[in-house]
């Protein structure tokens, strides 16, 4: 296993990117840890395929270097990176034995019959496919072809790191979880580098250690689930990781305090006092907004149930109907909910301010 | 080792076209040039041949012909087929596998057996020497493939389009014309090609059908007898411009040329 | 995918196909049976002679002799044509400008009418004045198509590989374009040989698109006739008589109506079976 580092990376699909919009993935540096579990979140056409075939090689960047461990690899080809895909949908060797599929990679690099063996059952064993070992791969359903590539993967055991892409596309839902506990399973008894790439947060955040939020082709975020959840940096981070997605709402600062609806909002952090001209925003998750004596005055618009806890829909009195953004929170089950009109709280600690979508408080 | 691949298709492709270059050559020589020597570019260049098939009739008349039945039999094909096709694809009825497995069959008869059988028929209903009667022939196993390439790419048209339609309270005739034939543009496209091309291609029928009114390019050729040496350089003529028609068409649909033949079913 | 709802007046809908289809096919196949179990003295005068015609072709060795050039021409064409369509199909480019020019040259010998096809390669192969004919006596092969068997043959078959291979190219290619990239990326990545990626990956992908290719070509190469009489005319002697040759020759030419019909009722089963049994065996695997 090996640590993996992106330095001063950038590619275009173009030949000759003029604009912005030109490069697939902007300029990044990254570093993966030996052996952390992590994830490159973020909705399609984001970059994070294009950034997941230039770390397995299927790719070469336009500029940028890609190192394993201490060694450049970015000129060499993906066989001689010691990696392991998995992609959306199975790819398996239709017309071999599940045994022969997972022995395929071994016996291409010479490895002698009785170790091949022994290895083989070992993963099956891990993977659960030890009963169907002689079965034609191409009579398994969708998770089981995809046990089968991950196992490809982990027979060798010079694998420098795995590279999922978007596995669970195919799955079926029901079955979705239990492939998802397996690979968790995996990571903490053989401790493989693991890139997971996905546009499911619920996939990305239960998965990784450590998550990469990526929106066209830059790192908006890297840090750890909670990190991500407790303070987004960006506005976008915000949105895209919870459901409900944060409350973000206009907002105006003077005299070193953030305003919205014309009612002070106490900011914990910091705050970084804001150009003139620039957006300014605040943030702050349903979580951790609450009903109050007195606060901002919102009146209320609809209930939902969900399950645990219900989701109220909430509109600021001061602002015009017309343009007023929805104030999400959420009530525990079983609570008293106020009706018509009330008042709503942020808590200081999980407030944020942005400007211009970046946080800065 | 990879970097020479090429020359498998460069070399198939340079095999491909030296007999039509021969015909070519061929075709713009004198007689006298094609039966004394062996040259591999005309050394006197003649438009002769190609003045003599579109001035004289009987040349010309052939490639009318051809052109007309060829036409009747590829609108008449896809027409019919396209109903057939969807019922294949949407309805189970009363001995649908059958039909179909029966209309497939039809592309296995040898065209030699029904010479014979189709001379008389078509001599029996008075359409002998007649275009209607080659392109009525040609039905025979040119109706199956329509209907077999049109029920593939209907078949990936999810029923819930015509559901839709219906709810929306559209007639059945004005939801197949309006909204379902546009859907299947392309497989339409795919197989009037392919009618149109074997209805080209066929000589067998259209020979035995036809005598004179209705004789077709092939008939015509025939009469100047290949390997008599004379009138080689108007037999070539006349060749080289049966190729027309094909490489026409073959540029209009050259986009879809790979994915026609990956054909839901392929 | 699509279930169907069952409903018998779809029949209104194929009707007009059943009609001119059955039209065609199930007249003259009468006519046939009707000819095959019957002598006549010309005039409409018939005799019903039971199987008599059925057994003179099944004993004639003409008929014998006819039968196995068939099977010889299809055998030799299927070795052929397969293997190279399938390697050129391989090495053709996937991408690129180049794709286009490829497809639309290849395609060109098969929207040929078929006697031009012939007549193309009977002009070809004249030993004196054709280009083949011309450049094999000249470097020193004794050829002549219309006295030697040998060079008729070989002519023929040459002549339906350059028509026909380009057939069994498209649909291999076609095969082919279907495989997604991932598969060739994880044998990258599996450190798969060239021939391990064909092997595994591309050959068992191919092979629906192969089982229809290698049926068509069957089916039409032992069909044979426009292209084979025009090259060769059957000859020299009847050295390249193929089956649908022979019965143009008894039906249209000898006009002897039984026996004709007999033979084309055994030529049309002897496809059937043939093809029946190439079709189950190809598609044997699917079943599991």
């Amino acid at each position: 296993m090996a640590r993996i580092g992106l330095k001063n990376l950038r590619h275009s699909y173009r030949e000759h990117p003029a604009a912005d919009a030109d490069w697939a993935v902007k300029r990044l540096d990254v570093e993966w840890a030996e052996g952390s579990a992590n994830a490159l979140l973020g909705p399609s056409g984001c970059g994070k395929t294009t950034l997941l075939n230039i770390i397995s090689g299927l790719l070469r960047p336009t500029e940028g270097a890609v190192y394993f461990g201490a060694r450049d690899v970015t000129a060499a080809p993906p066989d001689a990176r010691n990696i392991a895909q998995v992609f959306q949908f199975p790819v398996v060797y239709d017309t071999m034995s599940v045994f022969d599929n997972l022995a395929f990679p071994l016996r291409n690099r010479g490895v002698p019959a009785a170790q091949v063996e022994k290895r083989v059952r070992e993963i099956a064993a891990l993977l659960d496919l030890e009963p169907m070992l002689m079965q034609r791969a191409a009579g398994l359903t969708a998770d089981g072809k995809q046990k089968i590539s991950l196992g490809r993967g982990l027979v060798r055991d010079d694998v420098n790191v795995i590279m999922f892409d978007e596995p669970l596309t195919v799955i079926d839902p029901h079955l979705k979880w239990r492939l998802r506990g397996k690979l968790k399973e995996l990571h903490q008894r053989l401790r493989p580098t693991m890139i997971y790439v996905t546009h499911d947060q619920t996939e990305a955040l239960t998965f990784a250690d450590q998550v990469l939020v990526m929106n066209e082709g830059t790192v908006v975020q890297s840090g750890t689930p909670v990190e991500l959840f407790e303070r987004p940096r960006h506005t976008f981070v915000g949105h895209f990781i919870g459901s409900p997605g944060m409350n973000v709402l206009p907002a105006t600062f003077d005299n070193g305090v953030a305003r919205f609806a014309g009612h002070v909002v106490h900011i914990a952090a910091p705050l970084k006092v804001p150009q003139d001209g620039a957006r300014l925003e605040i943030g702050v998750r349903p979580e951790f907004v609450r009903f109050a004596e007195k606060g901002i005055a919102v009146r209320i618009l609809k209930v939902a149930d969900s399950g645990r806890y219900r989701i109220v829909d909430t509109m600021a009195d001061a602002e015009p109907p017309a343009t007023a953004t929805i104030i999400k929170l959420l009530v525990a089950e079983g609570t008293a909910l106020p009706s018509g009109r009330a008042f709503l709280k942020f808590d200081p600690a999980y407030t944020q301010l942005y400007v211009d979508g970046w946080i800065a408080g | 080792m990879k970097r020479y691949a090429w020359l498998v298709p460069a070399l198939y492709i340079v095999f491909v076209l030296l007999p039509i270059y021969w015909l070519l050559n061929m075709s713009f020589k004198t007689t006298n040039e094609i039966l004394g020597s062996f040259t591999l570019w005309p050394q006197e260049f003649t438009l002769d041949n190609y003045r003599k098939i579109f001035t004289d009739p009987t040349w010309y008349r052939g490639y009318l012909n051809s052109i007309s039945y060829v036409v009747i039999n590829t609108v008449l094909s896809v027409t019919v087929a396209l109903p057939a096709a969807y019922a294949f694809s949407r309805y189970r009825f009363l001995g649908d596998k059958h039909l179909f497995f029966w209309l497939l069959t039809n592309r296995m008869a040898p065209p030699a057996v029904f010479a014979l059988p189709f001379f008389q028929l078509y001599s029996a209903i008075g359409l002998f020497d007649t275009r209607l009667a080659v392109a009525l022939a040609h039905c025979l196993f040119n109706i199956p493939l329509a209907v077999w390439i049109l029920e593939g790419f209907m078949s990936s048209v999810p029923k819930e389009l015509d559901e839709t339609a219906f709810v929306d309270g559209y007639p059945f005739w004005r939801f197949f014309v309006r909204i379902f034939i546009p859907t299947i543009a392309a497989g339409i496209g795919v197989a009037a090609f392919f009618c149109f091309m074997f209805s080209w291609v066929e000589l067998l029928l259209a020979k035995t059908l036809t005598a004179v009114d209705a004789k077709p390019i092939a008939a015509t050729m025939t009469r100047t007898a290949s390997t008599s040496g004379y009138e080689l350089g108007l037999l070539a003529a006349a060749g080289a411009l049966t190729i027309v028609p094909g490489a026409f068409v073959i540029y209009f649909v050259r986009n879809y040329i790979a994915k026609g033949f990956a054909l839901g079913r392929v | 995918m699509n279930t169907k709802t069952v409903n018998h007046k779809a029949w209104w809908l194929v009707a007009p196909v059943v009609v001119l289809v059955a039209f065609n096919a199930v007249i003259p196949l009468m006519t046939v049976v009707n000819y095959s179990v019957q002598e006549t003295f010309g005039e409409n005068v018939f005799f019903f002679e039971g199987v008599k015609w059925f057994e003179q072709i099944l004993r004639s060795p003409r008929f014998h002799e006819s039968l196995q050039r068939s099977l010889l021409f299809t055998a030799i064409v299927l070795a052929i044509e397969v293997p190279l369509g399938v390697a050129i199909a391989l090495t053709m480019p996937r991408k690129g400008p180049w794709v286009s020019v490829c497809l639309v040259l290849m395609a060109m010998p098969l929207l040929i009418p078929w006697n031009v096809v012939g007549a193309m390669w009977n002009i070809l192969a004249l030993p004196d004045i054709g280009l083949l004919g011309h450049t094999l006596n000249a470097i020193g092969i004794d050829y002549n198509f219309t006295r030697q068997p040998l060079s008729a043959w070989a002519t023929l078959i040459a002549m339906d590989v350059w028509h026909w291979t380009s057939l069994v190219v498209l649909l291999a290619y076609a095969g082919l374009s279907a495989i997604p990239d991932a598969y060739y990326q994880a044998a990258k990545i599996d450190g798969a040989s060239r021939w391990a990626v064909f092997r595994y990956i591309q050959l068992p992908k191919m092979k629906r698109v192969l089982t229809i290719a290698i049926l068509l070509r069957f089916m039409d190469s032992f069909m044979i006739y426009t292209e084979a009489i025009v090259v060769t005319g059957g000859g020299p002697g009847n050295s390249t008589t193929v089956l649908s040759i022979d019965l143009v020759k008894v039906a249209l030419g000898q006009f002897d109506l039984g026996p004709a019909a007999a033979m084309s009722l055994i030529y049309f089963l002897i496809i059937l079976l043939l093809s029946w049994i190439f079709y189950t065996v190809m598609t044997k695997d699917e079943q599991s």
